[in-house]
């Protein structure tokens, strides 16, 4: 009797893993299975565009290089989505988080210019940056906490106010009126950008993407915090009951997320765009939200699901200029992806082969 | 047990999940049709026999109405040159995203002519690649190259395309019955300024008591504040609408709606507006790039002194041109937008000329004094003369 339910609670857990591998790989089929339809209907040779899909996203260093520049940011944004949901939030203000902490970040390199070494200069843009983005997600836990506002509308809203915010800064006082291209801030000084990785043209932001989310996972899966904000992620009533400090958990995690989302804007600035302006909001913070999702808002698995994001935006070139499909087909397949494993999240448990006990 | 519910997916759902997806496929092929196919083999067949690779870079589609679809055109006319192929991406957002795609069309495709398009892509994003492939050559549109400061495999292209709004404004000096115009604008920078200004100086040198109603919308592509600006000129009895936005595809129909005359800028809108449009200052990227291409087919570089690094010029240069004339222009107007055409074509016709108030009443030219095409103060202008009713602080 007691060899057998060990045996049970020891498969347990090994058909679950297979589960939440396998799902999301026959969704990622199913996608391919749909967009090769669409392809076809295109005038393209479904199998040739994957191929150069696969080309253009892995194929050499060179394209490996380009997917994993583009998926630097998204790592850090998708916490932002992914670290709140463990408590049940569904926050999805990843793009203002993104801009005020890029704007916080700028002021504080350009307040700090070259008075202190460059290492501490990025600190203190990295620590701005992170305070600003955490501080503006955790208006929204805060008004979920003590006023019952639905979070997902006022981080949604909360965008538009940061973006709006950023405007009028780079139009009015943080404006460099010696650059025309469009109003913008003044440059960041050389000495205080974030290089390359030796060896490659890859930015340092990808380093702090993946050193946060292992950071989160850790966080997440392996403390009593994380276990506090899964709990009451599970059940709030219980976790009450159980006397756990839900308003406590609420802000700490928002700002948590918020502060990944803001570290994302600081590397943006700091290593890409070396100004503040319109450009820092392209989308970053909604594919972020897209990269959570399809990583079922575990930090670990982010990393994998911000690569395949990442190189699937980057064949979008390929995409146009080998085969001739219009520039929206890779928003097309981001959506069919996006579709496929949300959908799929709802079959979890309905396999017979996965479950415990059968099969 | 909750989870007991066997998988069930019903036949009719995958049926209509696969024709949705596929009609979605048909559609955006037929959407596509105006941009024909300039390279749809993938292998690539690229440089033999002295082929000239040339890239373009959009920053959003290439059949907006449009500043894409005004380079997207003149890429196409590039195209028909012997010895020239092109290779086009559009919707390059100004990130990190340009930088790898001129990468991409440099080691993939073997492009050694880039013309990223896009205002902001220039700095950082030029430049940097530039010092990095020396070969290279980067053509980017807008007044940004300085020499000495600027690598050397770099340039810049350029039209006075406000000598296009000023006929415009003839023509729309002529055609309004209320003597009030409308200007939908996304920003107040010098570019966008010269524009309003010149449309307005046109439209009064025939009808002295024009104004133009200028609303900034506060970027350059906010749809829904420009149907917005559009339909609140019409309310105020507006009878002629222009704009200086990306797109101008909304303005237009909005125009046509409410049955008010339009103008285009950009790209030829007159399918937009079948029965108000009445011209617009259009770029003339086809002749530009046509005799662009012709010098690189014969060798001719930035490097090696060929090719220029600043390149301008207005309606004489072909840089820009005029739409054709709607069918509501009258006689009267074509023949006076014709006069002042045919004055310019031969340099006998300076827009900016004293005396010139602003429309706060500072004087900014003396009677005598002008500003020819080329002076630096029009590319530095912070005022709208008078006439204008608007304010550039917001």
């Amino acid at each position: 009797m007691l060899g057998l339910s060990q045996q049970a609670l020891l498969r347990l857990p090994w058909r679950r893993s297979l589960e939440s591998i396998a799902l999301p790989v026959i969704a990622l089929t199913a996608a391919l299975i749909i967009f090769g339809g669409f392809c076809a209907m295109a005038g393209a040779n479904p199998f040739q565009v994957y191929g150069s899909i696969y080309k253009a996203a892995f194929g050499r260093w060179s394209a490996w290089q380009h997917t994993l520049i583009l998926s630097a940011p998204l790592m850090l944004t998708a916490l932002c989505t992914a670290l709140p949901a463990r408590l049940g939030l569904v926050i999805i203000g990843n793009e203002g988080a993104l801009v005020m902490g890029g704007l916080a970040a700028m002021a504080t390199g350009l307040g700090l210019g070259i008075t202190l070494p460059p290492l501490m200069v990025q600190l203190a843009m990295a620590a701005a940056g992170m305070a600003a983005g955490g501080l503006w997600i955790m208006l929204a836990g805060a008004l979920r906490y003590y006023r019952g506002v639905n979070e997902t509308i006022s981080s949604l809203l909360l965008n538009y106010i940061a973006i709006a915010i950023m405007n009028h800064l780079v139009e009015g006082p943080m404006r460099d009126a010696s650059f025309v291209i469009k109003p913008s801030s003044a440059e960041l000084d050389p000495a205080n950008w974030l290089g390359a990785i030796p060896g490659s043209r890859i930015h340092f932001g990808l380093l702090y993407g993946l050193v946060v989310c292992l950071l989160a996972y850790v966080l997440i899966q392996r403390t009593p915090f994380g276990f506090a904000a899964r709990i009451v992620g599970g059940n709030i009533r219980a976790a009450r009951i159980a006397g756990l400090p839900v308003g406590k958990l609420t802000l700490a995690i928002c700002f948590l997320g918020g502060s990944a989302a803001g570290l994302a804007g600081m590397v943006e600035v700091a290593a890409v765009q070396k100004r503040i302006n319109q450009s820092l909001v392209s989308n970053y913070g909604y594919a972020g939200i897209l990269v959570a999702f399809v990583s079922r808002h575990n930090p670990l698995a982010t990393i994998l699901a911000a690569i395949l994001l990442g190189g699937i935006l980057a064949s979008g070139g390929i995409l146009q200029r080998s085969h001739n499909l219009p520039d929206a087909t890779v928003l097309v397949f981001q959506g069919i992806v996006f579709l496929c494993v949300l959908y799929s999240e709802s079959l979890y448990g309905k396999f017979p082969c996965f479950r415990e006990g059968e099969g | 047990m909750p989870n007991h519910r066997p998988l069930r997916l019903s036949r009719r759902q995958i049926i209509r999940s696969i024709l949705a997806t596929t009609a979605f496929g048909a559609v955006t092929k037929l959407n596509t049709g105006c941009a024909p196919s300039s390279n749809s083999s993938d292998t690539s067949s690229a440089n033999g026999s002295g082929n000239v690779a040339v890239g373009f870079i959009y920053v959003g589609p290439k059949d907006d109405f449009g500043y894409n679809q005004a380079h997207a055109e003149g890429a196409q006319a590039m195209a028909t040159v012997p010895g020239v192929k092109i290779i086009e991406q559009a919707s390059v957002p100004e990130t990190a995203a340009v930088l790898e795609t001129m990468r991409s069309m440099i080691e993939i495709d073997g492009a050694t002519v880039l013309f990223p398009t896009s205002f902001g892509y220039f700095d950082p994003y030029i430049l940097e690649l530039a010092v990095e492939f020396p070969d290279v050559q980067f053509f980017h549109a807008g007044g940004l190259y300085q020499e000495e400061v600027h690598p050397d495999n770099v340039g810049s292209y350029f039209g006075y395309i406000d000598e296009a709004q000023y006929i415009a404004g003839i023509v729309a000096g002529h055609m309004s019955q209320t003597s009030k115009l409308g200007f939908v604008a996304a920003k107040p920078i010098p570019q966008v300024l010269r524009n309003i200004n010149s449309f307005t100086l046109g439209a009064k040198s025939v009808n002295p008591e024009i104004t133009t109603q200028v609303i900034f919308t506060g970027d350059w592509a906010l749809p829904v504040k420009e149907a917005e600006a559009t339909n609140s000129l019409a309310d105020q009895g507006i009878d002629v609408v222009t704009c200086h936005v990306d797109s101008p595809k909304v303005v237009m129909e909005t125009a046509e709606k409410r049955d008010v005359f339009s103008s285009g800028y950009h790209a030829n809108q007159a399918p937009l507006a079948p029965k108000g449009y009445l011209t617009g200052a259009e770029w003339d990227w086809a002749s530009t790039y046509t005799s662009l291409g012709k010098a690189f087919v014969q060798g001719k570089t930035l490097m090696n002194g060929g090719i220029d690094h600043v390149l301008r010029g207005g309606l004489a240069e072909k840089f820009c041109k005029l739409s054709p004339y709607g069918s509501a222009v009258n006689d009267a107007a074509k023949a006076d937008a014709e006069a002042a055409k045919a004055k310019l074509l031969k340099g006998g016709l300076v827009i900016y000329q004293g005396e010139l108030k602003d429309n706060k009443g500072n004087v900014i030219l003396a009677a005598g004094e002008k500003y020819e095409q080329q002076n630096l103060a029009l590319e530095s202008m912070d005022w709208l003369i008078e006439g204008v009713k608007g304010n550039i602080d917001g």
